[in-house]
């Protein structure tokens, strides 16, 4: 029962990380019908220059929050000066072969910059204890995380759900020519949701890495895992990403506590499971608007 | 527009090919082998990719399933069968093998399109390879199953032992050129044509009549029947069957190859599978930093190239008047 305890928390941890992955992706494709395959770099790259805050300046909450403005101006240069006018189904292997580009570059100039090898991130002093629970002892900052993720899902909804910006966004995603049509800079919209949405993954990186560490690879396997939540969950979706992330985050925990041998086996069978019997995911639109 | 392609440049390709072994060192004769495997399995997922329109993320599954297949009846691992390593008995098994996968897989992925269908395929593969990493007691784990024997083709009393290096060139040309041909008169016909109109517009192809769905069945199943093919040709050569060789980073590998090289054209996968496989060999000894490079190569190819390297060649020919003139030349 205490194991069962520990890894349903452990589950939800890895789901809330997925989550603001998740709706970094879900928001980008849900607005520009691209799938950003770098996404996984910026976590990637938003860990590392978290680390690398942490140890210089031994700042943790600075980090946390200049670390996806900074990460956010990357991505907001990357859409000005190389997604721009290659929007649009006819130009999707473009934006395929664009978005890994970008990710090999990030990753290897990640590697030379912050080494091959795996780095361990240590979580900020005041949140490296372990607080009583049920019965059994729990690192506080896997605790802080599940609270950040809920927070963080509160306020992307009440920011997509109750202010204008918001409301073009979720317009967009149904019925992208009517927004362009009300004279909405659609252009600016697009820049500010692919930096948005690379921001959300910086953070993500920062908040993950002293439980993920940092390895050069990891942006490839957190990349799938979050296509698979988004996938899930129907793309473009804001809920969608949160049940699908619960749903992928336990299944990958239990999976890995109680059938190493199945563990990945299982993520992708939930998957195909979920896409045969809904084939845009659990809450997606159809697609071809 | 007919290009030269096929009366001037074909032949003379094929001339070097022939002769390569002559002056090749055993070196550069095994990287063109692997060359030509990829190519055989960039050539397949084209099929789907470039001319039905329908991007699979999960080609890897049938190129490391003929692999495998070819695996389980030559090598004499353990584990595996170690019945024959006849290819004329190893062929049409891996044929069967992964067309009833094909079938199997294609009639779920298919009901979805787009980016769900991309990620279907992905999970269908990744579902193998997880098979194949984890399932040590049959398939062997992150080992995979080595031991292949050298392949032969025997009838009746005749037998062509391929023990060499040079011999086994031959065999992968043989397979590569025949792949080659026989694709091209694939994308030629009707048939051809059909999945092209699909790929334009599917719901235009159905109110015309045409059954989108056998036909999207049918193209993913011969997509898969020769990705295992070029997976066998490539466990052949090596020796071994590798769990890599499902997993999706191949899937992502072969997809750059189409793309780079211009999907929707043959020759295209062909010069994406050179330049993606012999890239990293040839780069990585002069630069350390080379993925960078290789990721920034992607790029220009999306800023300057977007028809990729075969969208190069158009139009430097449809530019260079010295192209222009053979062109008439040889059209008279």
């Amino acid at each position: 029962m205490d194991n069962f305890l520990l890894q349903l928390l452990n589950g939800l941890v890895t789901s809330m990380l997925l989550f603001i992955m998740a709706a970094g992706l879900s928001l980008i494709f849900g607005q520009m019908r691209v799938i950003n395959l770098s996404h996984g770099a910026f976590y990637l790259v938003g860990g590392y220059m978290g680390l690398t805050a942490v140890k210089q300046w031994g700042a943790f909450w600075p980090a946390l929050l200049l670390t996806p403005l900074l990460v956010g101006a990357m991505g907001w240069l990357a859409e000005q000066f190389l997604l721009r006018g290659r929007y649009g189904r006819e130009r999707q292997l473009q934006q395929v072969l664009l978005t890994f580009g970008v990710a090999l570059v990030l990753s290897d100039l990640a590697e030379w910059r912050w080494g091959a090898y795996t780095q361990t991130v240590p979580p900020p002093v005041f949140l490296a204890t372990a607080v009583p629970l049920f019965g059994l002892q729990f690192p506080l900052y896997r605790l802080a995380i599940i609270a950040m993720g809920l927070l963080l899902a509160l306020a992307l909804a009440l920011f997509l759900g109750r202010t204008r910006l918001g409301a073009i966004l979720r317009a967009g995603v149904t019925h992208p020519h009517t927004v362009s049509g009300l004279g909405i800079d659609v252009e600016r919209v697009f820049a500010a949701t692919f930096a948005g949405g690379v921001a959300l993954a910086a953070l993500a990186g920062i908040l993950g890495s002293p439980i993920t560490t940092l390895y050069p690879g990891l942006d490839f396997e957190i990349l799938i895992l979050t296509i698979v939540v988004v996938v899930i969950g129907g793309l473009g979706s804001l809920r969608g990403a949160f049940v699908g992330a619960l749903l992928i985050g336990l299944t990958d925990t239990f999976g890995k506590a109680r059938l190493p041998e199945f563990s990945l086996f299982l993520i992708f069978a939930v998957m195909a499971v979920v896409l045969l019997v809904r084939p845009s995911g659990l809450f997606g639109v159809e697609e071809g608007h | 527009m007919r290009l030269p392609v096929t009366k001037i440049l074909l032949p003379v390709l094929l001339l070097a090919a022939l002769l390569l072994p002559l002056g090749a060192r055993p070196y550069v004769l095994s990287l063109a082998i692997e060359v030509m495997a990829f190519a055989i399995f960039a050539m397949s997922l084209d099929l789907l990719l470039g001319y039905t329109g329908l991007p699979s993320f999960g080609h890897a599954a049938f190129f490391g399933l003929g692999a495998y297949t070819a695996a389980y009846l030559s090598s004499n691992h353990p584990l595996a069968l170690g019945l024959t390593s006849n290819l004329l008995l190893l062929l049409p098994v891996v044929v069967l093998v992964t067309a009833v996968t094909a079938l199997f897989v294609g009639f779920f992925a298919l009901r979805t399109s787009g980016v769900y269908f991309l990620m279907i395929t992905l999970a269908f593969a990744q579902m193998l390879f997880s098979v194949a990493i984890r399932w040590t007691a049959v398939t062997g784990g992150s080992d995979g199953l080595p031991g292949i024997p050298a392949p032969h083709i025997t009838l009746g009393p005749l037998q062509w032992l391929i023990n060499s290096r040079q011999a086994y060139y031959f065999l992968a040309l043989a397979f590569f050129v025949l792949t080659y041909w026989l694709l091209r008169r694939l994308v030629n016909s009707p048939f051809g044509w059909t999945l092209r109109g699909i790929r334009e517009n599917e719901a235009r192809m159905q109110a015309l009549g045409y059954a989108t769905f056998r036909y999207k069945i049918a193209v993913f199943i011969i997509a898969g029947v020769f990705a295992g093919l070029g997976g066998m040709l490539l466990a052949l050569h090596f020796r071994h069957a590798s769990p890599e060789n499902l997993y999706w980073t191949i899937s992502g590998q072969v997809m750059i190859m189409v793309i780079i090289g211009g999907a929707g054209t043959l020759t295209g996968p062909i010069l994406g599978a050179l330049l993606v496989r012999l890239f990293p060999q040839i780069a990585s000894s002069y630069l350390d930093r080379w993925e960078t490079v290789e990721g920034v190569i992607f790029i220009l190819f999306v800023l300057f190239a977007p028809r990729g390297i075969h969208g190069i060649y158009v139009y430097w020919c449809s530019r260079v008047q010295v192209f222009t003139w053979a062109r008439k030349l040889l059209n008279t």
